[in-house]
């Protein structure tokens, strides 16, 4: 098996807070890696260190065997890494299928091309990618328009357009409803699989994560603080403390 | 030693006065992000009402200060009557639109102070007490410079006790750092947004009452100091008084002693330095990041479509109209149309940047008017034949284009705004004093076309190819993937560089773009003249095609060409009439509260659906 992503030591603090404090962890090919932890815990950071958009204060991010420390999330994308937003970040003046085949323009360097209409170009490399997120039959609507589950979706539509062997997704299922979320997470298991590449997520609904994840970290307060298969961090204490309050934790573990 | 003292001294007066024009304007914008043009008409007005209220309150020696105070108080209330008469009206619109409203605003003020105050330039009445000079170790200030000095740092003060020591003054800070904390309060934003608008417009006023002993009042202070009112406040740091009064401080002593060193400094001074100052700190010198940006409307931002059967029918129809124009049309008719055509294509440029770049420019008659002076210029120089000129002129201008854009796409917002204006003043102030070379202000004359396209219809149909040409290849851009980037761009900086795309390089080639085609527009047009003069690259000129931008509306594709067209045919009918720019701006003002999507929007939304291929609510 090999490890696509390696953490090392990261760091990075805002104005004092130590927003991810020395963690590391790795990501194998073919793998479903959930990180879970409180708001506040650190996970969009962490995700944001990866992507390129902050730089990390200290430790190493190697992806592909390629320590990527200071490149521009443009540059790392070029990788095959791709990304989804918490908050979902997406052309709202395009249709669903033009900001797909916006990354695909981007993803076959045609961005510069002042000769061609967009309108004729990547169709159906386009059509394909929404339909595999159940998108295509809404790829003439606004994105402006859409609910939000829909647009996390066009969002994976998009990241998945370069063909991606490492996927971050930030809270992929904010927004659906729990039939749409475990459909949406079956998707990613089932590209996980077919395409042996990572996933790193973050999920808020235990439900899900536990189902789904091959392996789960937990971060609270920066720091990571538990790591290991489902089953063991559902009966690690400590894990349990944070989520539950210290005496709930107890009594929990009482009832056991 | 005594004469760099004085010197010293002047400055700091004059960015006394510099401050207390934009310490106003910057409290504006931080609390309602309103970028008022007619900032500059309030300080006018406030020296006017001074001037005439001196000469009427029987209070002697006391009548100076009062009258002073008054006006500002007037002033302030006007601001008011503006405020919840128009711009209230325009929060939720497209910021270009406020821009529009108060622009209409400068040309109605602008009328009505010439019909209630007289055309003559005013000398102002001396201060009583303050008349006299000082002698500074045998160099003479005058005592009233010392006495603005002073009061400028009153107002600061007085400004900083009430945003810092009152309840009202933290709301008003929350409101210029937090906008969403503000909403969360539960705070009467309606009521803060008035309240703030007559304390800047009351400011305004003072300072033009203020300034009444030293410059006198006329008509044109309003332009001449909006320019200098921005650059502060920019350089300061929208929104930070302190930063505008240090803004100032820069300005005023740096242009005291460059006049020293290079006399000629004074015009750009100024703009050099915020040039400078914001290629350095992309947000001013206090300035925190974002606060200066326009945020785009989901209103202005539907889906483009491709032209519908009907509506490509209704071009060709134009188009057909255009190319018999000759048979039927007088001499004057096809002047007028052969300028419609030179500024659509330069508007369609600046639309080009603004609309699917994102990229406001206050200075887009750099690109125009350096089309026309390049090709002047070769002629001129190096007896370059029309065709040629017309071949390098806008290549020449897209360079010119390359190196402003440079910098350019490292700011956003305002800030890129303001400094696309002070490139194009730098380029301006290069071609007035460099005589020898571009005329100066005497222009270049006698530029005319080749003999074969003298002809007044060849020259017709010369300028209808390259302009509709012109026109059509920008609208082709907007369909190809070079075109959607820039969209993407614009719609989020994060997404576009999370799917490997490189947007400031876009931006640049959007620049080179649209210099280019103002640039031709520009060549073209120095041949249809004959002459060209700085002031086609000056404030007005950008301002022009601005509105004509705007009048046509941000979001349909036809809109600078509709905008164009509007505006001169407007200009030509109405400017015979003797008020007419006070017609000119109701027409503005009307049309932002009317249609707030512009002309063309308007025009899409009440008829789309005749020339739309799809039945239904657009997407
Ligand atoms: N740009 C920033 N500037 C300052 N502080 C920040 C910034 N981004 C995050 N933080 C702080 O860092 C900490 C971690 O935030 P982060 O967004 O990573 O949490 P999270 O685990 O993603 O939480 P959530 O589950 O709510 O999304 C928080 O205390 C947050 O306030
Ligand atoms: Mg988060």
């Amino acid at each position: 098996m090999t490890t696509i992503l390696s953490i090392h030591r990261l760091s990075k603090s805002f104005e004092g807070i130590r927003a991810v404090n020395n963690i590391s962890f790795d990501l194998n090919e073919g793998e479903l890696l959930a990180m879970i932890g409180p708001n506040g815990a650190g996970k969009s950071t962490c995700f944001n260190l990866i992507n390129g958009q902050l730089v990390p204060d200290s430790g190493s991010i190697v992806i592909f065997g390629k320590k990527i420390n200071g490149l521009k999330p443009r540059h790392i994308w070029r990788l095959g890494v791709g990304r989804t937003f918490q908050i979902t970040s997406t052309f709202i003046s395009m249709t669903v299928l033009e900001n797909v085949q916006m990354a695909l323009l981007s993803h076959h360097g045609r961005t510069l091309n002042v000769v061609r209409k967009v309108q004729n170009l990547f169709m159906d490399e386009s059509i394909e990618l929404l339909e595999r997120v159940g998108m295509a039959d809404q790829q003439d609507r606004a994105c402006g328009t859409l609910a939000y589950g829909d647009l996390k979706r066009v969002e994976l539509a998009v990241a998945l357009a370069n063909n991606p062997k490492l996927l971050l997704m930030d809270e992929p299922t904010a927004g659906m409803g729990p039939k749409e979320r475990s459909r949406l997470m079956e998707l990613t298991a089932e590209i996980v699989q077919t395409h042996r590449i990572g996933v790193l997520f973050t999920e808020h609904d235990m439900e899900v994560v536990f189902k789904h994840a091959d392996r789960i970290i937990v971060l609270n307060q920066g720091k990571l603080v538990a790591q290991g298969c489902p089953e063991d961090v559902r009966r690690d204490t400590g894990v349990q403390e944070i989520y539950l309050g210290r005496e709930e934790a107890a009594r929990l573990e009482k009832i056991i | 030693m005594g004469f760099l003292i004085v010197q010293f001294l002047t400055g700091l007066s004059d960015a006394s006065g510099l401050f207390l024009v934009a310490c106003g304007l910057s409290l504006i914008f931080g609390v309602s992000r309103i970028v008022n043009f007619a900032h500059g008409s309030f300080y006018m007005v406030g020296a006017y009402l001074a001037y005439y209220l001196i000469g009427y309150l029987p209070l002697g020696g006391l009548s100076f200060w009062a009258s002073i105070l008054i006006s500002g108080l007037i002033v302030g209330l006007i601001g008011i009557l503006v405020e919840v008469l128009l711009l209230k009206r325009l929060y939720r619109s497209p910021e270009l639109f406020l821009l529009m409203g108060t622009f209409g605003l400068i040309l109605v003020i602008q009328d009505l102070s010439r019909w209630l105050f007289g055309s003559e330039d005013l000398l102002g009445p001396r201060c009583p007490g303050l008349d006299g000079s000082i002698d500074i170790l045998g160099t003479l200030l005058p005592q009233y410079d010392l006495a603005l000095i002073i009061i400028a740092l009153l107002i600061l003060l007085a400004i900083w006790l009430l945003l810092n020591r009152t309840r009202w003054g933290i709301l008003v800070r929350a409101a210029t750092e937090d906008r969403e904390m503000l909403a969360a309060l539960g705070v009467n934003q309606s009521l803060l947004f008035t309240s703030v608008f007559f304390l800047g417009s009351f400011l305004a006023g003072l300072g033009g009452a203020l300034q009444l002993p030293k410059g006198g009042a006329d008509l044109l202070m309003d332009l001449n100091v909006i320019a200098g009112a921005f650059v502060v406040v920019v350089v300061g740091g929208m929104g930070s008084i302190l930063g505008a009064y240090l803004a100032a401080l820069l300005i005023g002593e740096l242009s005291a002693f460059g006049v020293l060193v290079l006399p000629q400094s004074t015009l750009v001074m100024m703009f050099l330095i915020m040039a400078v100052v914001l290629i350095i700190r992309p947000y001013g010198l206090f300035g925190k990041g974002k606060s200066g940006e326009y945020e785009y409307d989901e209103k202005t931002s539907a889906p483009i479509q491709p032209a519908s059967e009907r509506l490509k029918l209704a071009g060709l129809g134009l188009l057909l109209l255009v190319l018999l124009m000759p048979l039927f049309a007088g001499d004057f008719q096809l002047v007028l149309m052969i300028e419609i055509a030179i500024l659509a294509l330069s508007s369609m440029s600046l639309y080009f940047m603004m609309g699917p770049g994102g990229m406001i420019s206050f200075g887009h008659a750099v690109f125009f008017g350096g089309g026309a002076y390049a090709a002047a210029l070769l002629v001129h120089h190096l007896n370059t034949p029309m065709e040629l000129a017309l071949f390098f002129a806008p290549l020449l201008v897209g360079l010119l284009a390359l190196i402003i854009g440079w910098f350019c796409v490292r700011l956003s917002g305002v800030y890129l705004a303001m400094l696309t204006l002070a490139f194009a003043q730098i380029c301006w102030s290069i071609v007035f004093q460099w005589s020898a070379f571009t005329g100066g202000d005497d222009g270049l004359l006698s530029i005319w076309p080749s003999d074969w396209a003298s002809n007044r219809i060849v020259f017709y149909y010369l300028t209808m190819t390259l302009c509709i040409g012109g026109i059509l290849i920008l609208r082709h851009l907007v369909f190809t993937p070079f075109g959607y980037t820039l969209r993407a761009c614009r719609d989020s900086a994060l997404r576009v560089d999370s799917i490997g795309i490189n947007l400031k390089r876009h931006q640049w080639f959007t620049f080179a773009l649209t210099g280019f085609f103002a640039g031709l527009a520009g060549s073209i047009y120095v041949f249809s003249k004959g002459s060209v003069f700085p002031d086609e690259m000056a404030i007005p000129r950008s301002f022009d095609f601005l509105l004509m931008v705007l009048l046509g509306g941000i979001e349909a594709l036809s809109g600078p060409v509709i905008g164009s067209a509007a505006f001169i045919w407007l200009h030509d009918l109405i400017s015979r009439i003797h008020f007419w720019q006070l017609i000119l701006g109701s027409i503005f003002i009307f049309l932002v509260v009317a249609f707030p999507r512009g002309i063309a929007g308007f025009l899409d939304n009440r008829f789309g659906r005749i020339f739309s291929n799809h039945i239904g609510p657009r997407a």
